[in-house]
């Protein structure tokens, strides 16, 4: 079957701020006629910006953004035909519901009878009939939600871009939003972009998600593939609850983390560092002799329609749902079957960084000088007699052309609250806990981001010191 | 019981220092006095002098019309220079706020003369002209505009004037439509402080005013230094009639302002 046509093509979008800081980065997406697709992702993963471009409040540095196939990347927004529901609702004060929703009408200059019509019908949309002389201030939030939708599909857009449009309204009426919103964009035919943090939220809603962390797109797929084949241990993690933890595949089809081996249907070359994802309600508590691997139950809590259990084994913390209950102290067993590990190949955490070499031949990090012997550094290299440092060729080496990368495994960097004992310092901006240990992302002062794992819980946004000892680090030499 | 009448002797006595100058003004200007002292009887011909003298009726009509004209120019220009500042980049527009805080501390002698020293020395225009004097009062205003102008936009919810665009609105329209009317209470503000600035204002007119032509502040300085004594107390009516209109116009902004709350 032939596929309806992109209405939407982002390509290659960059957005850089003055300041260097890049919201989005090589942003590529396509959208097709009719999608309800969702950004999703933490705050400040520029799910927002993104919109922002689309909707032609922001100029991408980079990049092109084609509506029906043709360019629309600097075109302001009044000249696109799209329409965005704000996230703080964004009604015009001085006027009543009518003339709100009338606005975009008159800008077109739209014959009165016609608008009366027109806004009319769409007050009947969105259930708010005979609210045309209201005043804005007289309204409840959800009220208010409802004008600005009204007020943006009056105008028939193209595309109705939705900027976390529920943030502000309570649980109850949020879950009712949602349905309306999936109803509306039932009835109505248009595309809907949607930008939400709220994991639930997007996969209730969308046809489409896109994951986004750091400016960058992580995963697209349908919420059934993104639920159950997340591309990486961001995703899985911040879709839905996830155990996840670091193994190796020790045979065909057969993979070996948390302590016990058990069998995937991933096929992934014998030795490979693998991350495996299992999602808690596929965590089957057995007998201890029936399980793959034993434990004690740590935890019980009772959510309602499950309990959440959660189990120690050695090192590990398996959090596992049942709708029987377990008793703390409990040796219980656990099994997971095959389909339900999803097995990622682990993505390489090494942290690369540059250092520089000193007038005095040291080697200099963040103003620090590491204690190393260069000429083990550099190989071949001596150091003359005058204090020069002088290369195999016995030519002197200038210390501004030569450049040393270290790189240092997560593992080997250790978090210390006495900042100026690290080599580095800077705060957490990111953690995953992987089962006996968490992984932490750390953005430095001097901008760079360090993966480091510990088995202590930090805080996201805590300060914190980086210590990397020398014995541990890598060096290569780059000219 | 002590505190409360310690209170209330405080608060009359601060309120009778603050009052009874011009209360002594108002009594005497009901009087044939011709100067304060010796009271004779009750005289309402300060106030027929007032507003029969054709002399004393220009002037008073003279300064409202430049009043009203140079808060209009004032207005549309510190207005315009908040909305500038305010959609400028942040560099930009602290660069902006800081040139705007000059002319506000600045002493109006200053002003004033260095406006006369600017158009009719340098440039030459002649102060008959009035160019000198309405440029010099609108620069004394339009700081303020500014200053009444720029909070009133910081409040206003930002998104209102996306909002206006995303829906089809070209960028002047969203301005005059939405963002206007969002900020309409600062600029009335701002037009109230100069047309009462421009009224006040002694200094500047002095430096840049045509030798014909005089306005309140400059005429009754004159006049109480000259020897006509029915001029001198017509302007006792005249400050009271000020009085009183200042009371009313502060009275109404008050009860509107209850009144929204």
């Amino acid at each position: 079957m032939e596929q309806t046509k992109n209405i939407i093509e982002l390509k290659h979008i960059t957005k850089t701020y003055e300041d260097g800081y890049s919201a989005v980065s090589d942003f590529n997406l396509e959208v097709k006629q009719g999608e309800f697709i969702t950004f999703l992702g933490p705050s400040g993963c520029g799910k927002t910006t993104t919109l922002r471009m689309i909707a032609g409040f922001d100029i991408p540095t980079e990049g092109e953004i084609l509506l029906n196939g043709k360019p629309i990347t600097s075109l302001p927004p009044n000249k696109r035909p799209i329409n965005t529901v704000f996230q703080r609702y964004a009604l015009f004060p001085h006027m009543n519901i009518y003339e709100n929703i009338a606005f975009g009408l008159r800008q077109k200059k739209t014959p009165e009878k016609v608008i009366a019509k027109k806004v009319k019908k769409v007050l009947e949309l969105v259930d708010l009939e005979g609210f045309e002389n209201r005043k804005i201030d007289t309204l409840s939030g959800g009220q208010q939600q409802r004008v600005a939708i009204a007020r943006a599909v009056v105008n028939e857009p193209q595309i109705l871009l939705l900027d976390e449009p529920l943030g502000a309204l309570d649980l109850k009426m949020r879950k009712e939003m949602q349905l309306e919103l999936k109803e509306m964009h039932r009835e109505l035919g248009i595309t809907f972009i949607y930008v939400t943090h709220d994991q639930e939220e997007a996969l209730t809603m969308s046809d489409k998600i896109v994951v986004m962390s750091e400016g960058k797109m992580q995963q697209i797929g349908t919420p059934e593939d993104i639920y159950n084949e997340p591309i990486n241990a961001f995703v899985a993690d911040f879709i839905g609850d996830s155990n996840i933890f670091n193994g190796i595949m020790t045979g065909k089809l057969k993979v070996r983390f948390c302590g016990g081996e058990f069998a995937c249907v991933d096929d992934i070359e014998e030795g490979t560092h693998i991350t495996a994802v299992v999602r808690p309600e596929d965590v089957t508590l057995t007998r201890p002799e029936e399980g793959r691997i034993r434990g004690t139950v740590t935890s019980v809590i009772f959510k309602g329609i499950h309990y959440e259990i959660t189990v120690e084994s050695g090192k590990n913390e398996i959090v596992a749902q049942s709708v029987h209950s377990a008793r703390v102290g409990d040796r219980v067993g656990v099994q997971v079957e095959p389909d339900n590990i999803h097995v990622m190949i682990a993505e390489d955490h090494t942290n690369i960084f540059a250092a520089e070499i000193n007038k005095n031949y040291e080697l200099e990090y963040n103003g620090t000088v590491l204690p190393v012997d260069l000429t083990n550094v550099i190989k071949g290299s001596v150091m003359s007699e005058d204090g020069t440092l002088l290369d195999a060729k016995g030519l002197e080496i200038d210390p501004k052309k030569v450049r040393i990368k270290i790189s240092i495994k997560p593992q080997d960097i250790e978090l210390t609250d006495d900042q100026e004992e690290g080599l580095v310092q800077g705060c957490i901006s990111n953690l995953i806990y992987k089962g006996d240990h968490y992984s932490y992302v750390i953005h430095t002062d001097l901008e760079q981001d360090f993966v480091v794992n510990d088995e202590y819980l930090w805080n996201m946004e805590d300060q914190v010191g980086l210590i990397m000892p020398v014995e541990k680090m890598i060096f290569t030499v780059k000219k | 019981m002590i505190r409360r009448i310690c209170r209330w002797t405080v608060i009359i006595l601060i309120l009778l220092f603050l009052y009874l100058p011009i209360l002594i003004l108002a009594v005497y200007s009901f009087t044939d006095a011709t100067n304060i002292g010796a009271i004779r009887g009750f005289s309402v011909h300060n106030y027929v002098t007032l507003f029969t003298t054709p002399e004393l009726r220009d002037m008073i009509f003279g300064t409202v019309v430049l009043a009203v004209g140079s808060a209009v120019i004032a207005t549309i220009l510190g207005t315009m220079g908040a909305i500038g500042a305010f959609y400028s980049r942040k560099g930009m527009a602290s660069a902006i706020t800081t040139m705007n805080q000059v002319p506000v501390v600045n002493a109006d002698v200053v002003t004033g003369f260095s406006i006369c020293i600017l158009l009719v020395v340098v440039l030459g225009i002649s102060k008959d002209t009035y160019i000198p004097l309405v440029a010099g009062h609108v620069t004394l205003c339009a700081p303020f505009v500014f200053l009444a102008v720029i909070p009133k936009l910081k409040q206003m919810d930002q998104s209102i004037y996306e909002a206006a665009l995303d829906l089809g609105a070209a960028p002047f329209t969203a301005l005059i439509r939405i963002v206007i009317p969002q900020i309409f209470p600062g600029i009335i503000s701002g037009f109230a402080m100069a047309v009462t600035l421009s009224l006040d204002d002694y200094f500047v007119a002095t430096y840049t005013k045509p030798a014909t032509f005089d306005t309140i502040s400059t005429y009754v300085v004159n006049a109480t230094k000259g020897a006509q004594t029915n001029i001198k107390t017509a302007l006792w009516a005249l400050s009271t009639v000020i009085f009183l209109l200042v009371v009313l116009f502060s009275l109404v902004m008050n009860i509107r302002a209850n009144r929204e709350n």
